[in-house]
């Protein structure tokens, strides 16, 4: 790892000010994709700007939404009551990421900034229709993600809190790479205040995408057997040592037929 | 240089770091507290597992930094003064849950996290599904399992003292 500055601000300003004077300056929220970036030198800050002392984790409930702050670490998700009441699938996502000690660590401000085209949390802000909020402005789901690894965030631009209208039903299902725990393909199903909608991670090229035609047969039917006549191409899906496209895009149909059975 | 101040095993430390310096470097390297290991340096083998304010974290994916501040448990803060074992340790002793022994800091500070945040008690399936973050290359896990599963009932017995 190269060295760099450090420093820990006690405020969101002092935070985006930091942030903002130095295009080499990198925000650091739990470390656990930042680091072994870092570690790898793909990555070389003058200074990271640790985001942990400004009030930015919690977690609120009201009738029609889960709001998140962008630090709350993925233990806390899982675990909490609340979440788990309002929205069951978006505590069970944050549950199986990673393992116990990333869970420890890991922010879904982090998370979402780094949208990883396997990342859990992308299909669950896309699905829901969740909105992203940061030290300027808001920004919807659909907006918000621009391909892997790219976001419309600008440079210096910090989440400060995501919110998730409450869905009547959703579920996350992932097939997981066993080694790692990533969605080799993850989808998010949701059905509520915002329509059908039915997100895919760890499938696409593009990252996070949603799968229209799924959204379309479900809308007509919200019923596993919905999915039957549905396809994908494996035109755009990830090929890896792990899985080919195709083997992807059959997999999108199945673990959307799993979500959806899984949110009854 | 940055400074860094922390609580290790209930002492407190004052420690000069770089910005790059991990948390498992400052205890190996820096605190001579050599038994947590560094198996990947990569976060997927758990074997730096230590706590910080009481939560399990690999400790080479922790910036010596991020901790300032907090209170640190390594493999050495377990044991009592008098060299009893934590029961924990006493289980992986008992029931033959190391061979080589690299992994086992690691594992024994991720399994005591499990069972003290579990006081329902755990199965053996979840017991196997909390041990995710942590790899071994000898045991094939069953006896790790099994030890974690019998120290169960005594941490919760000692924890309802
Ligand atoms: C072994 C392992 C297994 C994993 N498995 C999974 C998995 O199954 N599913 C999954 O989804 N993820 C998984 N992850 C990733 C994990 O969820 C990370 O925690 C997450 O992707 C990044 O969050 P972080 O808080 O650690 O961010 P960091 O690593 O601190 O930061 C990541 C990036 O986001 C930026 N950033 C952070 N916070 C903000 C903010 N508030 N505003 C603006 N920019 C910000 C940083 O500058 C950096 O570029 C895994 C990681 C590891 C190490
Ligand atoms: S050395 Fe930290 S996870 Fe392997
Ligand atoms: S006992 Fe050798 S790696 Fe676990």
């Amino acid at each position: 790892m190269y060295d760099f500055g450090y420093t820990k601000p006690s405020s969101l300003a002092d935070a985006v000010a930091a942030l903002a004077g130095d295009d080499e300056a990198k925000a650091l929220a739990g470390g656990q994709t930042l680091i072994p970036v870092l570690k790898q030198r793909l990555n070389k800050p003058s200074k990271v700007v640790d985001l942990s002392k400004l009030g930015l984790s919690g977690i609120t409930v009201t009738g029609d939404s889960v709001t998140i702050g962008a630090m709350t670490n993925h233990a806390t998700v899982a675990a909490s009551a609340d979440v788990k009441r309002a929205i069951p699938a978006l505590a069970a996502l944050a549950g199986g990421i990673g393992d116990i000690q990333v869970r420890n660590r890991g922010t879904i401000g982090g998370s979402l900034a780094n949208n990883d085209p396997s990342a859990c949390y992308p299909s669950a802000v896309l699905a829901l229709g969740a909105t992203i909020t940061t030290n300027k402005r808001s920004i919807a789901a659909d907006d918000y993600f621009q391909g892997m690894f790219t976001t419309a965030l600008e440079a210096g631009e910090v989440i400060t809190s995501v919110s998730f209208p409450i869905p009547a039903k959703a579920a996350y299902i992932k097939f997981k790479n066993p080694a790692s725990r990533y969605a080799m393909v993850g989808v998010f199903v949701a059905t509520g205040p915002k329509g059908v909608r039915v997100a895919v991670t760890g499938a696409g090229q593009g990252g996070v995408f949603r799968h229209t035609a799924a959204e379309a047969a479900l809308s007509k039917s919200w019923s596993p057997a919905a999915i039957d006549g549905v396809s994908i191409s494996p035109d755009n899906m990830n090929s890896d040592i792990h899985a080919s496209a195709p083997y992807r895009a059959h997999l999108v149909g199945v673990i959307t037929k799993r979500a959806v059975t899984a949110a009854g | 240089m940055p400074q860094v101040t922390l609580t290790v095993n209930g002492k407190a430390a004052t420690v000069e770091v770089e910005g790059r310096t991990l948390l498992v470097e400052l205890l190996r390297e820096k605190l001579g507290l050599t038994g947590t290991h560094v198996g990947c340096d990569t976060s997927q083998c758990g074997a730096c597992v230590v706590h910080v304010d009481g939560n399990s974290v690999k400790a080479c994916t922790m910036l010596a930094v991020q901790a300032d501040g907090s209170s640190i448990t390594t493999i050495e803060g377990l044991a009592k003064a008098d060299g009893t074992l934590h029961p924990m340790q006493e289980m992986f002793r008992e029931h033959h849950a190391l061979q080589c022994g690299f992994c086992t800091p690691g594992m024994v500070m991720a399994a005591v996290d499990l069972v003290a945040k579990n006081p329902q008690g755990l199965t053996e399936e979840q017991i196997r599904h909390g041990l995710e973050g942590n790899l071994c290359r000898c045991t094939g896990y069953h006896n790790i399992v099994k030890a974690i599963s019998a120290a169960q009932p005594l941490m919760h017995a000692k924890a309802a003292e």
